[in-house]
Order: structure tokens, then C-alpha cells, then sequence
């Protein structure tokens, strides 16, 4: 057995990755949400913005930290054309197009970093990757410190913006009743657009939190996408609380499977619940509408 | 479309196809042919499911890997026969997909439920083969070359390449089959709009079931192909998404829901990924992993955009008559 | 003559909303009887129990005496229930004669004999010189025959017609007219929602009428349209004084 201190240790770990998975869960939900759509490409975008941080690290030594607003603001930009001009026009509104046609993005983007960057893993360098600080008698990671911090002031600025802006209105106006809000004289392509380039900022910011512990390889994002739809699915399609609360769930569990069956038997856990859950109740366990 | 002119074209097909060996002694070429088949028998049964039925996967690796190991497992462990493990590998592929569609469509998962479940469903077999004994772990599995046909393994290249074409006009004479019967009816109605099926007597739950493990069933054929043909597996190549993902594609760019558009899809992809490489290899002095995915990605939105139904239909455009989907 | 379909004490609730409350009705075999009852008053909820789309929570259904509350919609389909839906539901992909074999197949496997069944099908109901068109490139009138093609090609014992007339304009409600008495006169037994009032009026042998999920009347049509409580139903609480009133003071 494990001693109540590892235990307590896998835990906070486990929260701490957790948050991370909600922020990247968080994009996927919104789209949904508003969309109605699942985008396969979720996690190769993930995969791109982490090359991003990686790129201008490498290139320039930008800490990763500096890099998150630029990138944030590129990859909102980066995802309001994407939807606007790619997936909106080719799949005529057709729920089965638009599930090929972002897994064709997927495709694409993973093996276009594939070809630019091969599949080495890389990681970049920085002094405080494995600094620490304490907290109540518990020495925690500060990079995952920083990005619990982070992650909270995201969904709070988020859910500041859907309740309080006027764009933010119609996302809601739309994701609860398409026609109305098209007949109140609300652009859907652009509120879907917003969205979507919403959903890439968000994987943007986990990327800048992300990169300084973790590496990055071109099939890095088909571990978190299928962890970030097992958060939504269990959160609820479409749920904001749920994707952050599933977030938080689905790293203890991971961290705890970790610990008692192993790293790579751990990843099953995930699946499993995934699958019980989709399989068992596919409105999610916080009962959000499917 | 008459029977003699609905099945002939298939046998007139494959016909054609078997001749493509005696006008070349390229190992390559006759490689790349072999692999081609072997996708595109993947890929036909992707389509049966996915093309006539409507129920995209994103999984059908899962069926692949199981009829590839299984292949594997029988010969080296368990000591069977080449020839009858076959059999019994193509019948366990069924038997995955069955419990998996009865799973799934009994919770009534469709479109992109029913696709990430069958994702998640092959990265667990994925995961699993990576760590059980049986299946070789992370080393994987090798089957011991025994060239005899007895063994399923030939010194004769070509041989092999009948074998697989065999396959292939099996599998595409029993869709042609499927698509003229009572039961191909159905599925096409289960696809175009199930409330309106059901009320015309159609069991739709009974029906997905047999599409998706006759689905299933041809696709660990090609598991079993590409298990005999390349001797080795290990779980990323069995269970990996690369095969989900050209079992899906090849009917997609070829005509979802035609006999000929996964076989069309599969040649257009792997040839048009081959001269890719070739050509990128010529620019860049090396080659360049990934680029002709990124091709086959770029493809899939183009007809997904501008060509819905694939190749097939660019076809029918130009010859008025050859339509989608018939029975 | 027997009751083919009994409804007995059905309740369908969604939520805290009761759509149908303790209904119960017969349709006697071989006649045409109608459902009528204004907005929302459960007709479309009422024929979703019957066809099997909806188990209510309380209450049976009877057909040809056999209990069949709980069967699926397609073992419905193969006792002989068939069903139109209000919305019309085409296979948009196939042609019309197409569409008409799949509800011919529930009777034969042989795919000749399906398709040749199709096609008188078609010609029964005005669709044979439209087989190979797309189901998509019908009008609203060509559709609507299409639902009634597909359904009596599972060659039904109890015909549901849900607002068939609905869209059609005057012209064409006259052509359907006969082609639904003749469907009668085969044998087959007819329920039908309708709000084409003139079309109920003539067609239906028996009417039953929905307010507010209680079937509040039933007999002859022209029983019916006299009938007070009906009128209120339509128009309102004290309609069907105000009515007579004026009708004693033109008098």
C-alpha cells in the first residue's frame, strides 16, 4: 500500500494536471456547446500552439510565459478563420461533413509538424522547471502552481465575457436557439467563428502552461484530445462547470491509475470511463443537455 | 443495373486487376499493389458500415489489430495453421465488432458519439496489446517465415498478390450482394433517416449489428493479409489510428456507398501518397515523414467540399446513370 | 363489426405536462375514423403511442386483441400497423421507387418482387411517372403521396394517417379524397388525424375529439360539429352559447 503522504502527493498532482485538461476540455465544450459539433482537430491544435511555444523558445528564447498572449491572440485568430472559411464552407451544415472535415484537419496539421519538426520529441529549457514552493507545509510544483492560477483567471474571464459582453450574449443566444437568434439578425458564421477561435485560445494558453514541464511531438495532442473528450463526455456535452469539474476528476483519476497500475496501463483507466460513460448515460455525469 | 452487369463488373474488376503482376517484375510495385489491396480491403468494410449504413468509425483499427494478432497468436502460440487460423481470426474480428456495435447502438450512440466510442475502443485494444505477454508486448509479435503455401506464405510474390486480390473480390461481390438484397435496403434506410425505417418494419438495432460485424469481419480480413504479407506486428501498427484512418478516407475520396469507391479511393490515396514522397524526397535529398497525410487530409476536405460523393461521383457526372447508393 | 385498435386509459406525460390523460377509444375494422382537436391537444402524441414511438405510463394498447403497449415501433410494423409521419420523413438519397420497396420488403425478400411492388404501389397512389426521381425533388403534394406509398407497401392491416392533407391545397385535397376512401374499400382500416375539417366530414365513419390530452367527444362527423363541447374546444369557453344565441337571433 501507499503511505497517505504519496496518496495525498498523487492527489495534488493530479489537480494540478487536472486544471490543465479543464482549460483544454473548456475549448472543446464551448464548440460543442455553441456548435453542436465535436472537432477532431481539438487536439492537433493543441499540438501545433505547444510549437509553437517550443518554436519561439527555440528561436528567439521567448519564456513561455511571455509567449501566451501573442499566442492566445494568434491562435484565436488562427481558429475564427479556420471555422469561418474551412470547416463553415465545406461542410454545407451537414453534422457528417463537418466530423470528416475536421478529422481532415487533424490529419493535416499533425503531419505537417510532422514534416517540419519529425517526430523527435523536444522539450524546452527553462531555470524554474523544477522549482518549487510551499504551500501549507506541501512543496508544489511551481510551474503547475502557476498554471492552477492561470487556468482559474482564464474561466473566469470567459465566463466574464459570455455573461457581461455583447458578443458574448449572442454566443449564449445561439448555442440555445440557432434560428431565433438568426432571426433576431445575430451573423452565426460569426458568433461560430468566435467561438471556434475561443476554443484555439484556450489550447493556446494550456500550451504556454503546458510547455515548460511537458514535451512535445507531433502525436503529443492524440493523448490530451481523447482525454479531453472523456472530460466532456463525462462533464456533459456542452457544460462549462461540467469540462471543469471532469477536468479536475479525470486527473486524479489518471494520477492515482498511474500510481497503482502503472504509466501506461493508467491511460486505460481514462478510456474505460469514457467508454462506460458515453455507453451508460451519454448526457454526462453532470447532466448537462446532449 | 442488371444482375449479369452488377456482378460482372466486380469479377471484369478484379479480372483486370490480376492481370497487373505479369506486366511487371517490380518488388516495389508489386509491394505497393499488395498493400494497396490490403487497404482496400480494410476499407470495404469500412464502407459496408459506414458508406451504405451511415455509422462513421473512427475505430476500425480495433478490427483490424484483432484479426492481424489473432492471425499471429494462433500460428506461433497456440500452433494452428496458417489456413485455419484465417477463419477463426476473420470470425474473432466479427465477433469484436459485434459486442462492440451491440454496445454501442444499443446505448443509441450515432454520429460523432458513435465515432469517438469507436475510437476510444481502438486506442484501448492499443494500449492493451502494448503490455499484455500474449501479443508480444512492445516488442510485438513475429510470425516464423516459412515460405509454403501450406503456411499461407509464398516464395512468389505475385502469388501472394492473387491471394490478397482474391480477397478483395470476395469482399467486394459480397457487398454487391448486400446492396441488391433485402437487408441492403434496410441499411440504406437506417442511414437515410431511422425513425422512417423503423416505421416501415425495419429492426434498426438488428441491423446495425450485422453491418457493423460483417463490417468487421472483412476488415480483420485485412488484419489477416497484412499479418501474413509483413510477418511482424506490434501494437501501434495492428491497433494504431493509421489504419482507422485509411479505412475511412479510401471510401470517402472513392464514393461512400459504392461497390468500387473504396478500392478507386485506396489506389487515388496510396498512389498518390507514393509520387508525393517520390517528389518531395527529389526536392528535399531525404524524406519527409507525413507529407502525403497531409495530401490525404487536404483531399478528404476537398471532397468532403466539393465532391461529395468521391471519385465515384465525378464519374457519374461526366456519365450520367451511374448513381449513388442503389439496391 | 370488432374493434381493431383499442386504446384503453393511456397517459403520456412529459415532465410535469400530462400531453394524453387516461384516453381510451376503439377504431372499428374497416371504417375510417377520425382524431380532431385543436392545437396541441395530443392527437400527434396519442399516434406516437399507437405506432410505438412513445410507451405512455399508464394505460394499453390493444391490436386485433393482442396487447401490444410495449412492442417496438418494427414488430408493429410486421402485425400491421403502418404509419405516415406529419413531417414528412423521406429517404432524401433514394429514388421514390426506392423508398416504396424498403415498406415493400416488410412482406417479401425477393428484391424483383419488392420492386415490382413499388411500382404498382406507385401507380396506385399517382407517383408511377416520378420511380426514378429523387425523393428530395418532390413537391410537398408528391411527398405526402410518398408517405402513403411507403406505408401501404408494408400492406398494413391499420393505416395511421398523420395530417396527410396538411399543405395540400384545395385541388389536391380532392384528388387524395378517393384515393383514401378506396384504400377503405381494400380493407384496410384508417385512423387519421386531420384538421382539413371538410375532408373529415366526409371521409370518416367515426370521430373522436382531443382537447387538451381528454378525448371530450366522439360519434358521427355531424353529430360532432354540433356537438357544444366540441365547439368550445375550437373557439373558446362560451363560444358555443354566443353561436346559438346569434343563431336564435338570425332566426
Amino acid at each position: 500500500m501507499h503511505s497517505p503522504e504519496i496518496l495525498l502527493t498523487a492527489v495534488l498532482n493530479g489537480l494540478m494536471t487536472g486544471a490543465i485538461y479543464a482549460l483544454i476540455a473548456l475549448g472543446l465544450t464551448l464548440v460543442y456547446g455553441v456548435l453542436h459539433i465535436i472537432n477532431f482537430a481539438h487536439g492537433a491544435i493543441l499540438t501545433a500552439a505547444m510549437f509553437a511555444v517550443y518554436a519561439l523558445h527555440a528561436a528567439w528564447g521567448v519564456d513561455p510565459y511571455l509567449a501566451l498572449m501573442p499566442l492566445t491572440a494568434g491562435f484565436f485568430a488562427l481558429g475564427y478563420g479556420v471555422q469561418r472559411y474551412v470547416i463553415g464552407p465545406a461542410s454545407h451544415g451537414d453534422d457528417g461533413n463537418i466530423l470528416l472535415v475536421t478529422l481532415g484537419l487533424a490529419i493535416i496539421i499533425e503531419n505537417a509538424l510532422l514534416a517540419w519538426f519529425r517526430s523527435d520529441t523536444r522539450s524546452i529549457d527553462v531555470p524554474y522547471a523544477f522549482a518549487s514552493v510551499e504551500v501549507g507545509g506541501l512543496f508544489l510544483s511551481l510551474p503547475r502552481t502557476i498554471a492552477v492560477a492561470v487556468v482559474v483567471g482564464v474561466a473566469l474571464l470567459l465566463w466574464l465575457f459570455l455573461a457581461r459582453s455583447r458578443i458574448g450574449a449572442a454566443i449564449r443566444a445561439v448555442a440555445k436557439e440557432k434560428v431565433g437568434a438568426q432571426l433576431c439578425g445575430i451573423d452565426v458564421a460569426r458568433v461560430y467563428a468566435v467561438t471556434f477561435g475561443l476554443g484555439a485560445a484556450c489550447l493556446a494558453v494550456a500550451a504556454s502552461l503546458l510547455m515548460p514541464t511537458y514535451l512535445v511531438n507531433p502525436r503529443v495532442g492524440n493523448a490530451f484530445v481523447l482525454v479531453a473528450f472523456t472530460i466532456v463526455v463525462l462533464g456533459g456535452m456542452g457544460s462549462i462547470p461540467g469540462a471543469l469539474l471532469g477536468g479536475l476528476f479525470i486527473g486524479v483519476v489518471e494520477s492515482l491509475s498511474g500510481l497503482f497500475l502503472g504509466e501506461s496501463l493508467g491511460q486505460i483507466g481514462i478510456f474505460l470511463i469514457f467508454i462506460l460513460v458515453l455507453l451508460v448515460r451519454p448526457t454526462g455525469l453532470f447532466g448537462a443537455k446532449a | 443495373m442488371s444482375r449479369a452487369w452488377a456482378y460482372g463488373s466486380v469479377l471484369a474488376a478484379g479480372m483486370g486487376l490480376a492481370l497487373l503482376p505479369l506486366t511487371t517484375d517490380s518488388n516495389v510495385l508489386l509491394n505497393f499493389l499488395v498493400f494497396m489491396l490490403i487497404v482496400a480491403v480494410a476499407a470495404t468494410g469500412w464502407n459496408l458500415l459506414g458508406g451504405y449504413g451511415g455509422q462513421f468509425s473512427f475505430g476500425h483499427a480495433a478490427f483490424f489489430g484483432t484479426g492481424a494478432y489473432a492471425m499471429a497468436i494462433l500460428q506461433e502460440r497456440a500452433g494452428l495453421n496458417a489456413w485455419v487460423a484465417l477463419p477463426a481470426a476473420i470470425a474473432l474480428g466479427a465477433a469484436v465488432g459485434s459486442a462492440i456495435g451491440a454496445l454501442a447502438f444499443r446505448a443509441r450512440l450515432r454520429g460523432s458519439y458513435f465515432a469517438l466510442v469507436t475510437l476510444a475502443f481502438a486506442e484501448v485494444f492499443r494500449i492493451v496489446a502494448n503490455v499484455l505477454p500474449i501479443t508480444g508486448g512492445a516488442a510485438g509479435i513475429l510470425i516464423r517465415l516459412r515460405l509454403d503455401p501450406w503456411q499461407f506464405q509464398f516464395a512468389d510474390r505475385r502469388v501472394f498478390y492473387w491471394v490478397a486480390l482474391g480477397v478483395l473480390v470476395c469482399c467486394l461481390l459480397l457487398v454487391r450482394a448486400i446492396e441488391r438484397s433485402r437487408f441492403g435496403a434496410w441499411l440504406v434506410a437506417v442511414r437515410e433517416n431511422e425513425d422512417a425505417a423503423r416505421a416501415l418494419g425495419v429492426d434498426v438495432l438488428a441491423v446495425k449489428v450485422a453491418a457493423i460485424t460483417l463490417s468487421a469481419a472483412m476488415t480483420a480480413a485485412a488484419g489477416c493479409l497484412y499479418a501474413q504479407k509483413f510477418l511482424y506486428l506490434d501494437a501501434a501498427i495492428a491497433y494504431g489510428p493509421w489504419i482507422s484512418v485509411e479505412a475511412l478516407l479510401a471510401p470517402v475520396i472513392g464514393g461512400a456507398g459504392t461497390v468500387f469507391g473504396p478500392v478507386l479511393g485506396a489506389l487515388a490515396l496510396l498512389g498518390l501518397g507514393e509520387l508525393t514522397k517520390a517528389w518531395i524526397g527529389d526536392l528535399t535529398g531525404g524524406s519527409v515523414p507525413g507529407v502525403d497525410l497531409v495530401l490525404f487530409g487536404a483531399l478528404l476536405i476537398l471532397c468532403v467540399a466539393f465532391a461529395p460523393r468521391g471519385i465515384i461521383g465525378l464519374l457519374s457526372r461526366v456519365r450520367l446513370g451511374v448513381r449513388w447508393a442503389r439496391f | 363489426m370488432g374493434a381493431l385498435l383499442t386504446v384503453a386509459d393511456v397517459t403520456v406525460r412529459f415532465g410535469g405536462l400530462v400531453a394524453v390523460d387516461r384516453a381510451s377509444f376503439a377504431v372499428a375494422e374497416g371504417t375510417i375514423t377520425g382524431l380532431i382537436g385543436p392545437n396541441g391537444a395530443g392527437k400527434t402524441t396519442l399516434f406516437a403511442v399507437v405506432s410505438g414511438f412513445l410507451v405512455p405510463q399508464a394505460g394499453r394498447v390493444l391490436f386485433a386483441g393482442e396487447d401490444v403497449t410495449r412492442k417496438p415501433v418494427h414488430v408493429r410494423a410486421r402485425l400491421g400497423i403502418a404509419r405516415t409521419f406529419q413531417i414528412v420523413q423521406p429517404f432524401a438519397g433514394l429514388s421514390v421507387r426506392e423508398n416504396i420497396a424498403v415498406g415493400a420488403y416488410l412482406r417479401r425478400r425477393d428484391r424483383d418482387e419488392a420492386l415490382a411492388e413499388a411500382d404498382r404501389v406507385a401507380r396506385r397512389v399517382g407517383l408511377e411517372r416520378l420511380l426514378d426521381r429523387p425523393a428530395a425533388a418532390l413537391t410537398v403534394a408528391g411527398r405526402k403521396r410518398l408517405e402513403l406509398a411507403r406505408a401501404l407497401a408494408t400492406r398494413p392491416r391499420l393505416l395511421l394517417l398523420d395530417e396527410v392533407l396538411a399543405g395540400l391545397n384545395p385541388s389536391e385535397i380532392r384528388d387524395v379524397l378517393p384515393l383514401i376512401r378506396s384504400i377503405r374499400d381494400e380493407g384496410i382500416t384508417i385512423l387519421m388525424v386531420e384538421h382539413v375539417m371538410q375532408a373529415v366530414m366526409s371521409l370518416c365513419e367515426r370521430v373522436h375529439v382531443l382537447a387538451q390530452g381528454r378525448l371530450i367527444a366522439e360519434g358521427l362527423p355531424a353529430e360532432i360539429a354540433r356537438d357544444p363541447r366540441v365547439v368550445e374546444a375550437y373557439l373558446g369557453h362560451g363560444a358555443a352559447a354566443r353561436l346559438a344565441a346569434g343563431a336564435v337571433g338570425h332566426a
